[in-house]
């Protein structure tokens, strides 16, 4: 074994060494006013610190997402940007304009509530027209742009029905139809797929990319899913106890986690630290590797070029469809998860392999050690 | 759920026997109404409509039932402003005190009429009296909005805790001012509750006679009051059952409206 001291600053040309932690450290372009920026945005409910000096600043146009798990603060600062919650401290701009002390309705935003929050005795034509019709637009542009909100959706035929005899997909249309049709500079989306199953998540995930390219509008993006952030955003904030763990794009943020949080948050948690880490590495500290960078040989087989090799032995084997994913207990102490592509064997073969002594190797730009 | 047969005869003979208790007595006022006897005679002697040609000229009678429309009205309008007032506060804002306010509202409809009847006789003797207001109409309609509040409260509150409040916070969302959030998405939603508790506030307030007998003044006389007081004279039995029967008649629509619109679904 060839153990690098600092795997970091390795060979690879990657920029893994410089962990993005501040949005404007990459590609700032050009200096226009964030679509949202938050500066050192604190709430407090009670003693309770639910956000904790966020600052964020969110590119026009962008698809943009705050990933974290249920009480991270990530719905919080959702409330507090659309104007339903003000916070105890800090600011928040749209378009370069403070709006901290404005009411929801006089702010440029419009929201994709996760409820959806239909207006149960309106149709869905009436409820599209609602944000218009409160604005006064004239009744003749109000029915043209409710019918175009419509066809976005593809929910053409449906103008006249109730919400209650929606389905939930269609339901989820309707909230974002009724949210586009006011044509907002920000579009602000709770959780909107939360409620649907797996099969029509994956359809909106596909049609929601879609809309926000067309219609040019800025997307936020709250989720507890890492699967929908990392499919459609084009940055990524990661929520943690009211706090921003790393913002980056989702290739940085996977490959590249800056905290051991959002290692394990994002994607399989594959950490070594201690004893186990210093003799794999030469050095301790903690460093991630994702499971599907580690290739698993025989144990007498020899390093490849570039490559940590540890020995173990399987101790578990889950078969996950599309792959298999092997539990490793390593001779150094500590585990790793390898992940391999069922190219041939699957199904119960699979099991055989459990106890069996294995060599994990992987290219040494796939290690990222974590500040702690 | 599954009943063995000796079971569900059981249970139909029992719900025969409730029926027939509870409904027997109306019917016998009804029937009554019609006598051709002056007594509560039985078998009722002959047909006759007399003592509705005699109920319809009997000027206290117009009057009593004047006064029950002022007082329920007057007491309806009162229990519907203040009643959906606490309502939206207990509900919609979290306040010190809160569960204390709403459980000392609903509680004026457990206290027994009569010592509300007195508490209220008591406090308008000290409090109005002094001040030129006397017992009559007024203080009929305050007593009464006591526990027609409870209603209304009751209603409201139910249903704007099965209403979210993601749905107005959409419409300012939207760009809707406070106004017409109210106006657009919660009057809608409470509309059909707000109509049930009336028509069970007004029910109420109408038959009331407890508190009523300790808040009206000796020129006031409800309906109730008139029918109490009327009962027991001579030649006027009948006449009561004619009123009687009116007002199973008129007391059935309001009762199956106000049902029809609390069970209805939201929509």
């Amino acid at each position: 074994m060839t153990p690098s001291p600092s795997p970091g600053t390795g060979p690879s040309p990657s920029p893994q060494s410089a962990p993005p932690r501040d949005p404007r450290a990459r590609g700032a372009g050009p200096p226009a006013p964030g679509a949202v920026a938050l500066a050192g945005v604190s709430k407090a409910f009670g003693p309770v610190r639910a956000v904790d000096g966020v600052d964020l600043e969110v590119r026009p146009g962008e698809f943009f997402s705050m990933l974290g798990p249920s009480g991270s603060g990530k719905t919080t600062v959702l409330r507090m940007i659309a104007g339903f919650e003000s916070p105890s401290s800090g600011r928040v701009l749209l378009g370069g304009v403070d709006v901290t002390r404005l009411a929801p309705f006089d702010r440029d935003v419009n929201t994709v509530f996760q409820d959806y929050a239909l207006f149960p005795h309106l149709s869905v034509r009436q409820n599209i027209e609602y944000g218009l019709k409160v604005k006064r637009v004239p009744r003749a542009e109000r029915a043209e742009r409710a019918a175009e909100a419509l066809a976005t959706v593809r929910l053409h035929s449906f103008g006249d029905r109730r919400p209650a005899q929606l389905s939930g997909g269609q339901r989820q249309r309707v909230a974002l139809a009724r949210a586009l049709v006011n044509r907002p500079s920000v579009l602000l989306l709770d959780e909107p797929l939360g409620a649907l199953d797996l099969k029509l998540r994956q359809e909106m995930q596909i049609e929601l990319k879609q809309i926000q390219r067309e219609a040019g509008i800025t997307f936020l993006l709250v989720t507890h899913d890492q699967d929908e952030a990392l499919t459609l955003s084009d940055r990524i904030a990661v929520f943690n106890a009211g706090r921003i763990e790393q913002i980056g794009t989702p290739a940085e943020v996977y490959e590249h986690p800056a905290t051991a949080f959002v290692a394990s948050f994002v994607g399989t948690s594959n950490l070594l630290q201690g004893e186990p880490a210093a003799q794999v590495f030469g050095e301790a500290g903690t460093y991630s590797v994702r499971p599907e960078k580690i290739r698993i040989a025989h144990p007498d087989d020899p390093a490849g070029p570039g490559e940590y090799i540890v020995t173990g032995t399987i101790r578990e084997v889950v078969y996950a469809g599309a792959q298999t994913r092997f539990l490793v207990d390593l001779e150094a102490g500590g585990h790793l998860v390898a992940a391999r592509q069922n190219l041939a064997e699957s199904g119960a073969d699979l099991a055989r392999h459990r106890g069996s002594a294995v060599l994990l190797a992987w290219q040494r730009e796939h290690t990222v050690r974590i500040d702690t | 759920m599954y009943l063995s047969r000796s079971a569900r005869v059981l249970l139909r003979l029992a719900t025969a026997l409730g029926l027939t208790a509870i409904y027997t007595p109306l019917l016998l006022v009804l029937v009554n109404s019609f006598n051709a006897s002056r007594s509560f005679a039985w078998p009722p002697s002959g047909f006759s409509t007399r003592w509705w040609s005699a109920a319809w000229q009997e000027t206290g009678l117009r009057a009593a039932l004047a006064t029950s429309l002022k007082a329920g009205l007057g007491a309806t309008a009162v229990a519907l402003v203040l009643g959906s007032m606490a309502a939206f506060a207990a509900t919609r804002y979290r306040f010190f005190g809160r569960q204390s306010v709403s459980f000392l509202l609903i509680l004026p409809i457990a206290l027994p009429g009569i010592v509300t009847g007195i508490a209220l006789n008591a406090a308008f003797r000290t409090v109005l009296t002094p001040l030129g207001v006397g017992f009559g109409l007024f203080t009929v309609v305050v007593g009464h909005a006591t526990f027609c509040i409870v209603v209304v409260f009751n209603n409201v509150s139910a249903r704007l805790r099965r209403i979210a409040p993601s749905a107005e916070e959409a419409s300012a969302d939207l760009g809707a001012h406070t106004f017409q959030t109210f106006w657009y998405v919660t009057l809608p939603a409470v509309r059909s509750a707000l109509l049930a508790g009336a028509l069970l506030a007004f029910a109420l307030s109408f038959d009331e006679i407890v508190v009523t007998t300790f808040t009206a003044g000796p020129g006031t006389q409800t309906l109730p009051l008139w029918i109490f007081d009327n009962l027991s004279r001579p030649n006027q039995g009948p006449v009561v059952d004619v009123v009687a029967a009116v007002l199973i008649v008129l007391a059935i629509l309001p009762v199956y409206l106000a049902q029809r619109l609390s069970g209805e679904p939201l929509r």
